[in-house]
């Protein structure tokens, strides 16, 4: 046998496929096809956990997806996953579980201190107790998460794979019940390309508990089977089982989850963990059903008490007894149907208590025909047993249903099978902002109208609940949606069944206890959160009058289960306290993820190297080769600074700038943003973009040049070189290139439509490397068939020529103040140069220099670096750079630096800044001040945004963004560390420190 | 995620696309003639209705070209992609309390 609870007949198990698997430690059986649920419940097990708060001990309560309580570890580190259902995990041999919010154990959990402790516990506890002091928060929050915490990761990284999928359809069906069914069948054969989400691993929802049902005078399960077949053979349709439509998004875009491995014992190597469906639908059916809502009563968290539909599943599909005598509480109809099933599977029902004065409906009449005991218009106002029910009081209602009157009677049970009625599961149809309305004779939301077209809810997920109608409804949904997409409607009569639903029905949102509310006994309201009525109440009295506000206090509906069963009651407790209609109460918000979902989905194969691409230059592997390190300069790996034997970083980049002025240094600049423009109007176009002139630029001739934003702000700098007569090639800072690609094209799109310019990126056509220092023309001139003559190629000229045999453009710029050549050549040949351009410089000491030497070289000379020394607020004005900006002709952003605020006094200006020892180096993000004062804070005057040891110069040189620090020169401020050293330094006459004329460009 | 129907590649993902903001706001000729106040208007300031918004898309990874979009800002239903320097076409105003 696979434990002393099983039926020894029926179900959808495999009765000859034994599963062995653990709980807790303790090894049990189980049979293929069952839940871990159903299983734990065959071995007579029900308590499996510890609540959230009181760590109560808990038990099963439900069969799906609404499950707070039943939420496991499973599995061994690092395939260890916290928090998963065990009513939706599917057994597998050799499974390993494990309660997760007990310490020691579930039976003896230490924390259970805090339920006696409950009058100190309110909501709201947590942030009126562990908020003051502010500073002492880290130290309380440690401790609270330790003992309130829900499950652990896993300690390594995870090892298994994620795959994401993107998929288009005709019509999504989401849930395969009858209405699901319905829908797909008739979707599919009117010839729609159809996917079926189902989240559990068998096709039918309800009908897999309810054997009884009939559908077209056959067994429902026959049909369910027959829809199947179907479905498969039509070449349209897919069906996707053990996959949960997570989320609906703007435009009928749904992520679903498919399970694909989880559930076999030894998965195999191709297959991925899970895979993520990105799916976009012109039409989506909802079919999710109903989710049977629990009452509140008091201590209602017992282990041992569930939902009457719980019950069914359990005995009906896992032929598992939840119980030996059992208690029905209901306050409708289809709280009968369990009574019935556990008549029929030999469960004793000792009574069916129900709220209703007169019990109605064909379930109540088959039971009152049976000759059950039926309690009418009477409630359990108790439960007794701590780690399992072992009693319930019943006592009779009076007309309000807020008070119980008479003589309480006692009934001994080890089950209460309750049902408040049922909600749909309108989640992903609220996702998607459709709006609910209130049926007041099904007391629950419905849906209204769709927000997004193309959307369809059929079946008890539209408040259909009878068998008759979700099929009807789905048939026609299914239909409905084809025919939207274009298709003709085939001709096929819905399947006939009977309607009934579960009304008549009382509707009590909180069933009083024998004691005044909130004393002695809980009533809870979400089991997951410990949640109870008293503490909506106290809400209230607190001023919480929003739902959302008062969710947000208490933490009622949140966490893994996010309120599918307690919401409904919550709003009803809330309403009733305030003396309103429940609808005006409102609803929260549903948000995605439906179920919670595993992280990896979402990072799929984008993990390690496949995380971010990476950008190379063809000279990369030569970097490597020769040790250097590398620096990320957005997704580009750039050679950060050549370290040889012995050298830390400081002696090497010192190194790399004193070669690069005493002889010559070598610098891989590809990854400078290169924009070729051509066209008759390049020259306009230009002329509007920069701050500065460019109509006279002379063929041959570069020019540096500002970029604004039109709110004044600098946005990008660079070298632009005319080419030929209508050719223009742009250089952009390397972070920046296509930032300034899509600002080019869209003032020429759409500003400027009427010039002709055709702008192509060419980054990675080109490689380019810099020679720069006194020799770069002697050793250039030996590498190249182009004239270097100062006359021929003064500074800011270009010429083309061959270099090294590959035919290159030459340009003589500069950015570190020395002689300087830029070569481009096609990317092919960069490796190829470069290697020419080392062996043959191997007589000037050819130093590579990475971008670390770049910085020193150019804060020496004062040259900015945008993004550095610029953040969006600074114009060039600010960066005292008044002379590349025209005063005659309009350009982006012209008319910004003109604004009032452009001219206050005390803007953030660039200035340089000497520390006043000059071994000191200033960190760079170091506040300045005027005036130390003992204690922060103090009003900061601006901050050091570069800042080197300067081999050159001999001394440490720093930029910096003061407020008026252009009219601050030669006053000393300061830069209060967190280490606590204050370390002054003067504002420098100018930001220039090395070769203020420029004779060594000469 | 929208779906959004770029004039010369068909429909395509919204993270293809990349958003300009609200169309239909031409750059002023003059820029020296007006008021710091009325520059301040076009640099800065942009209208948020609840209902009908014309807005700039561009098809960064796909054609690269932009055109105008007119879209519920409510349901985010997409009423019409018109192009760059045309007319707003004719619709229903959209209305929510």
């Amino acid at each position: 046998m696979t434990g002393r609870m099983r039926l020894p007949q029926g179900g959808l198990v495999k009765r000859d496929e034994t599963l062995s698997f653990t709980f807790n430690g303790k090894s049990y059986k189980g049979l293929a096809g069952d839940s871990l649920a159903a299983a734990l419940l065959a071995n007579g097990v029900h308590l499996v956990g510890r609540s959230f708060k009181y760590h109560r001990p808990r038990g099963i309560v439900s069969a799906g997806a609404e499950e707070p309580n039943a939420l496991l570890q499973v599995g061994d580190d690092p395939r260890t996953e916290p928090n998963l259902k065990a009513t939706q995990v599917e057994l597998v041999a050799g499974l390993k579980a494990a309660a997760q919010n007990a310490w020691p154990s579930v039976d003896f959990d230490v924390g259970a201190v805090n339920s006696l402790a409950a009058r100190f516990l309110p909501s709201g506890f947590y942030y009126k107790t562990f908020m003051w002091p502010a500073s002492a928060w880290k130290t309380y929050e440690h401790f609270i998460r330790r003992a309130a915490g829900l499950g652990r990761s896993p300690s390594r990284r995870d090892p298994d794979r994620y795959d994401k999928t993107f998929a288009h359809c005709d019509v999504l069906v989401v849930g395969a019940g009858p209405a699901g069914l319905a829908a797909a069948l008739a979707a599919g054969r009117a010839g729609a390309r159809v996917v079926l989400v189902e989240q559990d691993h068998l096709l039918g929802g309800a009908l897999l508990s309810q054997p009884g049902a009939a559908i077209d005078g056959k067994p429902a399960l026959d049909w369910v089977a027959a829809a199947e077949a179907e479905l498969a053979a039509l070449p349209e349709v897919r069906v996707l089982k053990r996959t949960v439509c997570h989320a609906a998004f703007d435009h009928n875009f749904f992520g679903l989850v498919e399970s694909v491995t989880d559930h076999l014992p030894q998965p195999p190597e191709h297959l991925p963990r899970k895979r993520l469906w990105k799916l976009r639908a012109k039409q989506a059916v909802f079919c999710c059903g109903a989710i049977e809502r629990p009452m509140v009563f008091a201590d209602n968290d017992r282990p041992g008490v569930m939902t009457a539909s719980a019950v069914r599943s359990y005995i009906n599909r896992y032929a598992v007894r939840p119980g030996r005598r059992a208690v029905v509480f209901t306050n409708n109809d289809s709280g009968y149907g369990a009574a019935l099933d556990m008549e029929a599977a030999g469960i004793e029902v000792a009574a069916v208590v129900d709220t209703r004065p007169v019990p109605a409906g064909p379930l109540s009449e088959r039971a009152e025909a049976l000759g059950l005991r039926i309690l009418s218009d009477s409630a359990v106002i108790a439960v007794e047993g701590k780690k399992r029910v072992r009693r319930v009081r019943v006592a009779e209602l009076d007309a309000e249903g807020k008070n119980w009157v008479g003589a309480p009677q006692v009934i001994d049970c080890d089950l209460v099978a309750n049902s408040g009625g049922w909600n749909p599961t309108v989640h992903l149809f609220c996702q998607a902002k459709g709006r609910l309305r209130w049926d007041d004779v099904h007391g629950c939301f419905v849906p209204d109208k769709a927000m997004q077209w193309g959307q369809h809810v059929a079946g008890a997920a539209n408040g259909a609940f009878g068998l008759g109608a979700c099929l009807r409804e789905g048939a026609a949904a299914g239909a409905g949606a084809a025919a939207d997409c274009g298709f003709a409607e085939a001709s096929s009569a819905a399947p006939q069944a009977e309607n009934h639903d579960f009304l008549p029905g009382r509707w009590l949102w909180l069933i009083p206890g024998e004691q005044p509310l909130g004393r002695k006994a809980k009533h809870f309201v979400d089991q997951q959160n410990d949640v109870t009525a008293a503490d909506l109440r106290l809400a209230l009295r607190e001023g919480y009058s929003s739902i959302e506000h008062v969710k947000r206090y208490t933490t009622t509906g949140m966490a893994t289960d996010q309120g599918k069963m307690g919401n409904v009651n919550a709003i009803g407790i809330v309403a009733e306290a305030l003396d309103r209609h429940l609808p005006d109460v409102g609803v929260t918000t549903f948000r995605p993820p439906y179920t919670p979902v595993t992280f990896g989905i979402f990072a799929g194969r984008d993990v390690d190297d496949l995380l971010d691409p990476v950008r190379r230059t063809p000279m990369h592997a030569w970097h490597e080769r020769n040790g250097a390190l590398f620096e990320d300069v957005g997704q580009w790996r750039r050679a950060w600074y050549y370290p040889r034997e012995g050298e830390d970083m400081h002696a090497a980049v010192n190194r790399e700038v004193k070669a690069t002025r005493d002889s010559l240094g070598i610098l891989d600049a590809t990854t400078l943003g290169k924009i070729d423009i051509q066209g008759p109007d390049a020259a306009t176009f230009l002329d509007r973009v920069y701050t500065n002139g460019w109509l006279k630029l002379g063929v041959g001739r570069c020019r540096y040049g500002l970029m604004l934003k039109e709110d004044g702000m600098v946005m990008d700098d660079g070298v632009t070189t005319r080419l030929g007569e209508q050719h223009y090639l742009m250089t952009t800072t390397s972070g920046n290139a296509a930032a300034v690609l899509a600002h080019l094209e869209d003032y020429l799109q759409t500003e400027w439509p009427d010039l002709r310019v055709y702008l192509t990126s060419v980054t990675e056509q080109f490689a380019t490397m810099t020679l720069s220092g006194p020799n770069a023309r002697s050793l250039l001139a030996e590498m190249t068939d182009a004239d270097l003559s100062p006359g021929a190629l003064p500074h800011m000229a270009f010429t083309p020529g061959k270099v090294a045999g590959v035919p290159a453009r030459i340009f003589r710029i500069s950015f570190t103040g020395e002689l300087s050549y830029e070569i481009n050549v096609p990317a092919s040949f960069g490796m190829a140069v470069w290697q020419a351009l080392m062996t043959a410089g191997e007589r000037y000491g050819i130093t590579p220099y990475g971008t670390e030497a770049m910085h020193v070289l150019r804060a020496e000379k004062g040259f900015i670096i945008v993004g550095q020394e610029t953040d969006g607020s600074v114009t060039p004005l600010d960066l005292d750079m008044g002379w590349i900006v025209s005063k005659t002709k309009d350009f982006i952003g012209k008319r910004s630096l003109t604004r009032a605020d452009m001219a206050k006094p005390d803007r953030k200006q660039l200035v340089g800044l000497l520390t006043s020892d000059p071994q000191v180096v200033l960190p760079e993000g170091a506040q300045l001040v005027e005036k130390v004062l003992p204690q922060p804070p103090m009003p900061m005057l601006g901050h050091v945004t570069s800042s080197y040891w300067s081999p050159n110069c001999g001394r440490s040189i720093a930029l910096a963004l003061v407020k008026g620090g252009l009219a601050r020169k030669g006053e000393t401020l300061y830069a209060p560390l967190a280490d606590g050293r204050v370390i002054p330094c003067v504002v420098a006459e100018s930001p220039v420190f090395f070769d203020p004329e420029g004779e060594r460009l000469k | 995620m929208l779906q959004i129907s770029c004039p010369h590649c068909g429909p395509r993902a919204e993270s293809e696309f990349s958003y300009g903001g609200e169309a239909h706001i031409e750059r002023p000729k003059d820029p020296a003639a007006l008021s710091d106040a009325e520059w301040a208007e076009f640099v800065f300031l942009r209208d948020n209705p609840k209902g009908l918004v014309l807005e700039r898309w561009n098809h960064a990874l796909g054609c690269r070209r932009w055109f105008n979009v007119a879209r519920d800002s409510v349901s985010y239903e997409i009423l019409a992609v018109y192009p760059m320097g045309s007319p707003p076409p004719a619709l229903e105003p959209r209305r929510y309390v």
